[in-house]
């Protein structure tokens, strides 16, 4: 292979995993962006996700099978029960510590995602399950490049779910209410939007596109761990942050960059497979030292 | 001893506790509840098994770390996600230098802390002058990425780690007992809290807690709020980089696995349990850390999710910890 068909193979890989990291992103970017809480616990819900996924589809196969119908249908199941599940760790563990010290919701939502892991793993004894589907090789070559049918989908359905999402956010008056809230709770309030609801909705969508990138991720390495949401929760977190936090746009933008950055980085001489993820954090250090806000961020301005 | 003097507030006229607690209100209680418990400490290696000694010198193992940590957690309410990272610089240090290089264990300690001041500035500096939702996620990434450097170079022995590090000698009297062990952290332990105590109620601890109540207020009254908050750092990470150095010299052996992610959250439990920001507390939930375990053996590796869930629970129901600080 030619130097310029491992580069055209490499952002092939990027772009599948940049629409991983974009998709768990989102959530991160949406729910930071309105009530200002990192939520830990967003990595672990993927992970979630791929494994109530993988439950739906041993149930459904017998009757779909576990081809693409099986797949699309189970991953649709397991986000409306992800999102729940979002929605009720919103309600349970982060509502009552909105007005506590900054602190206690940090923990508190470290508590959910270790919570959340260490339940999984009890479960599972740890194992690694094999995340079984029917999908198939086939796809197309691209002069020396190939790609599946499988990574085309993945791509494209990643585009779909996001392009919904821009369009719900800024085309619907839920979409309004969020973007209004995330500048102003109190005034929201008073204008008559039901504050809670909206974060529950954010909490539900933000989740829900989580797990369908764990149900994705599932199907196209084949294989779910518990502590599949560790890193790659840090990766979008880091996604986030170069796109600028808070910007959903910027969201996507940052996950297919530091898709990209990963699949090409790896092939940069002395950084090997190994070193991705220091490869990865050290870009998101460098970031905050020099651009904080991010790609499309906003300064932030604090009032008193 | 220091420990024991540096607990106890030095204040008979203490707002009442309140519960159980009240009747150590009184400084003539607390002083006999101190003195029995430090002659505990002090005689425990006269009377005990060495399995209680080992559990025991591991429980002030984890009261160093805790008070380290509480400096940035509880002093200045700084979340950092990282902080085995810490202590695996100072334990690396020191089995590197001494297997390695043969430098001597003692001479290891300054180069520990030298370094674990420069990991400190390396990620606090640029982090802590933004949000401090963003140093909770570096400090995370933070601690992967030394993790992952200490499996992969060749001199901190790959995923393997370290082995046959040198056990340290004082005199020439070889450190090779648990019992001997069991001092060398109950002293460090004691200095901890000696250290965490003069710190607390000097003028950096003071700016700290200004800080951590208001950081524009404390802007506005002239504290460095990045400088102070990098000392409460730097500090921690000294404290975490020498614990470190001596838990090599104690187990001869280190792994990267010992460094993983859930180390830091035990640590940060242990803070949070007893109440961030009181050393009492902090060496309360030490204790709890390392007892709960031994006691209740059956949980086996489901432990953490026992631990997270009370987590959860105390930051739902009792945010200041089991056994918060006074607010004056």
């Amino acid at each position: 292979m030619s130097i310029q068909d491992i580069l055209l193979q490499q952002l092939a890989n990027g772009l599948i995993l940049g629409s991983f990291y974009a998709l768990v992103a989102l959530g991160y970017t949406m729910v930071y962006g309105i009530i200002k809480l990192l939520n830990f616990a967003h990595g672990d819900l993927y992970m979630i996700g791929a494994f109530i996924g993988f439950l739906f589809l041993s149930v459904l196969s017998p009757l779909i099978g576990d081809s693409w119908v099986g797949i699309l249908c189970s991953m649709v199941l397991s986000m409306i029960a992800v999102g729940l599940l979002g929605v009720l760790i919103q309600r349970i563990a982060y509502q009552p510590m909105l007005s506590a010290p900054r602190l206690s919701i940090l923990i508190t939502a470290l508590a959910v995602s270790m919570i959340l892991s260490n339940a999984v793993m009890a479960f599972t004894d740890g194992e690694y399950l094999a995340f079984s589907t029917d999908l198939g090789y086939e796809g197309l070559e691209f002069g020396n490049v190939f790609v599946t049918y499988t990574q085309m989908v993945l791509v494209g359905a990643a585009a779909l779910l996001m392009t919904g999402l821009y369009l719900f956010v800024h085309r619907t008056m839920y979409g309004k209410a969020m973007r209004a809230i995330a500048i102003d709770q109190d005034a929201c309030r008073l204008m008559g939007i039901h504050v809670n609801r909206i974060i529950a909705l954010t909490f539900f969508i933000g989740t829900s596109l989580a797990a369908s990138a764990g149900i994705m991720a599932g199907a196209y390495y084949g294989s779910i761990h518990f502590f599949m949401g560790f890193v790659i929760g840090l990766k979008a977190f880091t996604a986030a942050v170069i796109g600028g936090i808070g910007s959903i746009p910027g969201a996507m933008l940052g996950g297919l960059l530091l898709g990209l950055l990963e699949s090409f980085g790896t092939q940069i001489p002395f950084i090997g497979t190994e070193w991705k993820d220091v490869f990865s954090f050290g870009i998101l250090i460098l970031l905050l030292v020099f651009k904080p806000t991010g790609i499309l961020g906003r300064t932030e301005i604090e009032r008193m | 001893m220091a420990r024991i003097d540096s607990a106890a507030p030095k204040t008979g006229d203490v707002a009442g506790t309140g519960g159980p607690l009240r009747w150590l209100d009184s400084q003539k209680n607390r002083l006999i509840v101190l003195t029995v418990l430090a002659f505990l400490a002090m005689f425990l290696p006269l009377i005990s098994s060495n399995y209680v000694l080992e559990v025991m010198t591991t429980a002030w193992f984890y009261v160093m770390l805790c008070l380290g940590l509480n400096i940035v957690v509880g002093y200045a309410g700084l979340l950092d996600l990282g902080y085995a990272a810490f202590f695996a610089v100072g334990a690396y240090t020191t089995g590197i230098l001494t297997s390695h290089f043969g430098v001597n264990f003692w001479l290891t300690i300054p180069a520990a802390v030298l370094f674990s001041i420069c990991a400190g500035v390396i990620i606090g500096g640029p982090t802590l002058r933004l949000r401090s939702d963003y140093l909770a996620i570096v400090t995370l990434g933070f601690g992967e990425i030394v993790r992952i450097i200490a499996r992969n170079l060749e001199i901190t022995g790959g995923a393997s780690g370290l082995i046959g590090i040198e056990k340290p000698s004082i005199f020439g009297f070889e450190l090779n007992q648990i019992f001997h062990f069991y001092y060398v952290f109950l002293i460090l332990a004691c200095l901890a809290c000696f250290v965490s105590y003069r710190l607390q109620h000097s003028r950096l601890g003071r700016a700290w807690q200004y800080v951590r109540e208001d950081e524009d207020a404390a802007e506005a009254m002239g504290i460095d709020r990045v400088a102070v908050k990098l000392y409460a750092y730097v500090i921690g990470a000294i404290f975490g980089g020498v614990a470190g150095c001596f838990f090599a010299a104690k187990m001869t052996a280190i792994s990267p696995e010992t460094f993983m992610f859930q180390q830091s959250v035990l640590i940060l439990l242990g803070v949070v349990l007893g109440g961030m920001g009181k050393i009492p507390g902090v060496i309360v939930g030490a204790f709890a850390l390392v007892l709960f375990p031994e006691v209740f053996r059956d949980l086996g590796s489901s432990r953490i999710l026992v631990f997270a869930i009370v987590m959860l629970v105390i930051m739902l129901y009792r945010p200041k910890g089991i056994w918060p600080e006074k607010k004056s």
